[in-house]
């Protein structure tokens, strides 16, 4: 019997003790905000949105390496030599690769900031940016590269020219030696090591 | 098992007709994507099998394909709401393979981060189970305070919730200069918290009387089955990796192992499960106490590393002290710089394979409360 | 002719009081439901340390508004399995069980919409109808979650009924009367004079206040049962049950059941004012008393009450079936019956 009245007035004393926080909460000032209008500061270490300095990025593709989720996309084009523009990436140092398509797939991007450390330029950054919602998930697609398609068709022509160049030099090279060879099969029987390197 | 159950009916003699139910995945208390399959008579549950694999996002044949810092995003996805104590074995075990010691000052961040993790954690846990038992309020005050927990992780890692903060040899970042005041600001907070939760939701009779003798775990049945965490030291066992297989710097301080006594009902019910949680956020915030004060201020984040990690052939086994149990990870190593196999031992997983054993013959509505009890995440249980 | 007269003897002299007097309880309803709801989101916002809604208006006091039109949009579901002329008939049954309950509701002593003898019991009879509601929704839904929800709300609305019928009772017993005007007028004098503190008497009624203050608790309590509020919701316990007997319900219909929840409340607590809380009395005797005070006063302590368990259901976890059975049972009926004997014995005294 004591037990019960014990119980009785324990249900009823702890309701009032409660009662009492809640009412007190009641007053106390508030801690949500008004999310668009005003919003909890983000610091600048956030990692959100992705961003790439395309004069920055000099094309080394560790980013598409390291990421987990395969959400960057990178290709590149060597620099010709006699380039007219005499290309420089941001930093002061020489352009040695154009890369006419790096493009971020954020619907897959997990934020875990990897590419960011391996960047030897500091090209890809992540921004405070969060709010990128869209209807679409092509819109989700984002291309970086400041390469306009007609200067991409106009430096693959200059490389694709350029490796014909090159192409062409190297077989004469190749005919030259093979010419050389033959004169000096000619003249003596070779070692099976030079033979095998000839035939790879 | 189960001398003390609150409903006793002779099956023998009263014959009715089960329902089976269907409980999940989209259900508001299965803590996720969790299906049950619940066989009922009347309101008391007589059978239930737990069905996972909504979430399976193959973390283990990922691993395999990834290299080793490449796995550390895909860890945080396992137990969403602990990923610093995720990344912690991981980190540790490649560490121990490629015989590295990573210096004091991370070891001493490691630590904060953990426990506060640790409280942050613990915190969903009481709230979403006072949620199961009907009690909105307390739910947001602690989501109040895990705010403040997630801006300081965000202020050191740039992450809310899934950092890729613990790298092997070090850290992804240094803490910001203000980072022991709010860490200080932080367990001032939490304790402040805490008292007052325990005055309007734990000891409240309404509370006490719908968890007390719900769920009994016996501890012999909680070895059995494998569990760990605030789940085996509800049952009175006092075992916790922190003291009794120090890893990391844990032997550098003082705390206890709060473990379930029975104050208000049996050893082992769903309220001791919980009072365990609300005293480890206590004995977490004294660890941070402690850290803080010994924590050298100078000092590299990241040991030296070559570019590819490769560590040598061979394998390992490191676990540690998850807020929700053991969590380890088993590494094969092939020499090469993705590992051959990670196996997680998920803590979550093996907690929940008790849970039919233990709600057999209560009530539906205690069942949904010895779940919240148990604390699953079930990213961690399909991985 | 005879067919014009005929309608004309249909309808009598009183026909347009007729309708003035059952709409204005309806518009009244229709007001206070917006309010309540914005008391329910404020409050329950509040107490959490939330801002609450804030976009529809002035601290977004047009939020419930908002919230009607919504449900009106929404789809009106009905599953394919479901008994159809059951389920789409529930929502109206547990609607018409709360708006009878205004019949006798005394909000002015000029406006009492039936001044009848037996208004009490009245109260408690319509009340009941809800349950036939909830069983029917829940039946007719085919769902097991609804079935259990309504299985339950039969157990507890039943076991309930029981104390807080009995501290009404001692209020008849106190009041001699089961008309709620009479009731009303019995309390007049000020807070002194209320039923909560015994009624009208001398200082030797003293003794007889703690069992009036506890019978008032009692019937507190057993309301919040009646109206499924928590502690205890449990036939619509979202944890368990999902949504309990109204799981399968949408849009408008839920809408129905939403607005009787409301209505409900609001019955329970102007009965609470009405027996023990001096109705439209002022608390300081004549002071702020007549006609129009009258209103203010009903509603004003009927609203605080409504608030009262609002603040109650963001404050406390909801017990389980068996335990609130117990409660019922082994709690609060032994004290009603204790005390309604004491006030039984004070009456005979006087």
């Amino acid at each position: 019997m004591i037990e019960y009245i014990k119980n009785v007035w324990l249900g009823f004393w702890t309701v009032i003790v409660g009662m009492r926080i809640t009412l007190a909460h009641l007053f106390e000032k508030k801690v949500t905000v008004q999310y668009p209008d005003d919003r909890y500061p983000i610091p600048p270490n956030a990692r959100n949105k992705l961003y790439l300095d395309p004069t920055l990025c000099n094309g080394c593709t560790s980013c598409e390496r390291i990421c987990p989720v395969n959400c960057i996309k990178v290709e590149t084009l060597r620099v010709v030599p006699d380039d007219p523009e005499r290309p420089m990436i941001a930093d002061g140092s020489k352009r040695k690769l154009w890369v006419p398509v790096y493009d971020i797939d954020f619907a897959k991007c997990c934020f875990c900031g990897l590419c960011t450390t391996v960047c030897p330029t500091f090209a890809i950054k992540h921004t405070v940016e969060f709010e990128y919602s869209t209807y679409s998930r092509d819109e989700l697609y984002v291309r970086f590269s400041d390469m306009s398609p007609e200067k991409i068709i106009e430096k693959k022509k200059m490389l694709d020219e350029f490796q014909a160049k090159e192409k062409a030099a190297k077989a004469e090279a190749a005919r030259k030696a093979a010419e050389e060879k033959s004169k000096t099969d000619a003249k003596a029987e070779t070692s099976p090591v030079t033979e095998s390197k000839e035939s790879n | 098992m189960g001398e003390k159950k609150r409903i006793e009916l002779d099956y023998s003699k009263i014959e009715s007709d089960r329902m089976r139910l269907n409980v999940g995945p989209q259900h508001p208390s299965t803590h996720g994507v969790l299906r049950l399959e619940v066989e009922l008579d009347g309101e008391i549950v007589t059978e239930v099998v737990p069905h996972i694999g909504y979430l399976h996002r193959c973390f283990e044949k990922h691993a395999e394909k990834m290299t080793y810092p490449q796995v550390i995003p895909y860890i945080d996805r396992m137990d969403y709401v602990t990923s610093m104590n995720n990344e912690l074995p991981y980190v540790m075990a490649v560490e121990k393979m490629l015989g590295i010691k990573v210096p004091e000052k991370v070891e001493y961040i490691r630590v904060i981060m953990c426990e506060l993790n640790r409280i942050a954690s613990h915190q969903i846990a009481v709230a979403t189970f006072g949620l199961d038992a009907g009690a909105f309020t307390p739910f947001l005050y602690f989501f109040r305070d895990r705010e403040y927990i997630l801006a300081i992780f965000e202020k050191a890692s740039g992450a809310r919730l899934l950092f890729n903060y613990f790298w092997i040899g070090g850290l992804s970042a240094d803490v910001h200069p203000t980072f022991k005041e709010d860490v200080l600001a932080i367990v001032k907070q939490v304790r402040k918290t805490n008292k007052e939760i325990e005055d309007l939701l734990i000891y409240n009779k309404i509370f006490i009387e719908r968890t007390a003798n719900v769920g009994i775990l016996p501890a012999d049945v909680a070895i059995n089955y494998a569990c760990s965490g605030p789940v085996l030291r509800g049952s009175g066992v006092k075992f916790d990796l922190r003291k009794n297989e120090p890893y990391s710097i844990y032997d550098r301080f003082d705390f206890d192992i709060p473990v379930g006594m029975g104050e208000v009902g049996t050893v082992g019910d769903s309220w001791d499960r919980n009072i365990v949680r609300m005293r480890e956020m206590e004995q977490s915030c004294r660890i941070i106490e402690q850290a803080v004060a010994q924590m050298p201020d100078e000092g590299d984040v990241q040991e030296k590393l070559p570019k590819r990690i490769k560590p040598p052939k061979g394998d390992i086994y490191m676990r540690a002290e998850n807020p929700k149990g053991d969590l380890g990870f088993y590494i094969v190593s092939n020499g090469t710089d993705k590992p051959e196999r990670v196996k997680a031992r998920g803590t979550s997983f093996v907690n929940l394979s008790v849970l039919p054993e233990i709600s057999k013959g209560y009530m539906f509505a205690d069942l949904i409360l010895i779940l919240g009890s148990i604390d699953i995440v079930l990213g961690e249980v399909d991985r | 002719m005879e067919t014009i007269n005929f309608v004309y003897n249909l309808i009598p002299d009183q026909f347009i009081a007729i309708i003035v007097i059952c709409t204005i309880p309806l518009i009244f309803l229709i007001v206070y439901a917006l309010l309540a709801i914005l008391g329910e989101l404020k409050i329950s916002a509040w107490i959490q340390e939330r801002l609450g809604p804030m976009r529809t208006g002035p601290w977004g006091i047009l939020q419930p508004i908002a919230e009607v039109v919504k449900l009106i949009q929404k789809e009106d579901l009905t599953p394919d399995t479901a008994n159809k002329p059951l389920f789409n008939l529930a929502p109206f049954i547990i609607f018409m069980g709360a708006y009878a309950s205004f019949a006798v509701i005394p909000f002015s002593r000029y406006f009492i919409p039936s001044d009848i003898n037996i208004g009490l019991f009245y109260i408690f009879a319509v009340g009941s109808i809800a349950v036939i509601g909830i069983v029917m929704g829940g039946w007719a839904s085919n769902n097991k979650y609804s079935l259990l929800g309504a299985m339950r709300s039969v157990a507890q609305i039943i076991s309930y009924e029981i104390p807080g019928a009995m501290a009404i009772l001692s209020v008849a017993v106190l009041a001699s009367s089961l008309n709620l005007e009479k009731i009303n007028i019995a309390q007049e004098g000020g807070i002194w004079n209320w039923f909560v503190f015994g009624g009208q008497g001398s200082w030797d009624k003293l003794w007889v206040v703690p069992f009036t203050l506890i019978l008032s608790l009692i019937y507190l309590i057993s309301s919040l049962a009646e109206t499924n509020r928590t502690p205890f919701d449990i036939p619509e316990g979202e944890s368990e049950l999902v949504a309990g007997y109204h799981t399968e319900y949408s849009g408008m219909k839920f809408a129905m059941f939403f607005f009787a929840e409301y209505a409900n409340m609001f019955v329970v607590a102007a009965v609470l004012t009405i027996t023990f809380f001096g109705g439209w009395n002022s608390p300081f005797g004549n002071f702020m008393q007549g006609p129009g005070w009258d209103v203010f006063w009903f509603v004003g302590k009927s609203f605080f009450f409504v608030i009262v368990q609002i603040w109650l259901r963001w404050t406390l976890p909801r017990l389980r079936v068996d335990q609130l059975m117990y409660v019922g049972w082994k709690v609060l009926l032994p004290f009603s019956f204790i005390c309604f004997l004491f006030i039984s014995l004070f009456r005979m005294i006087n």
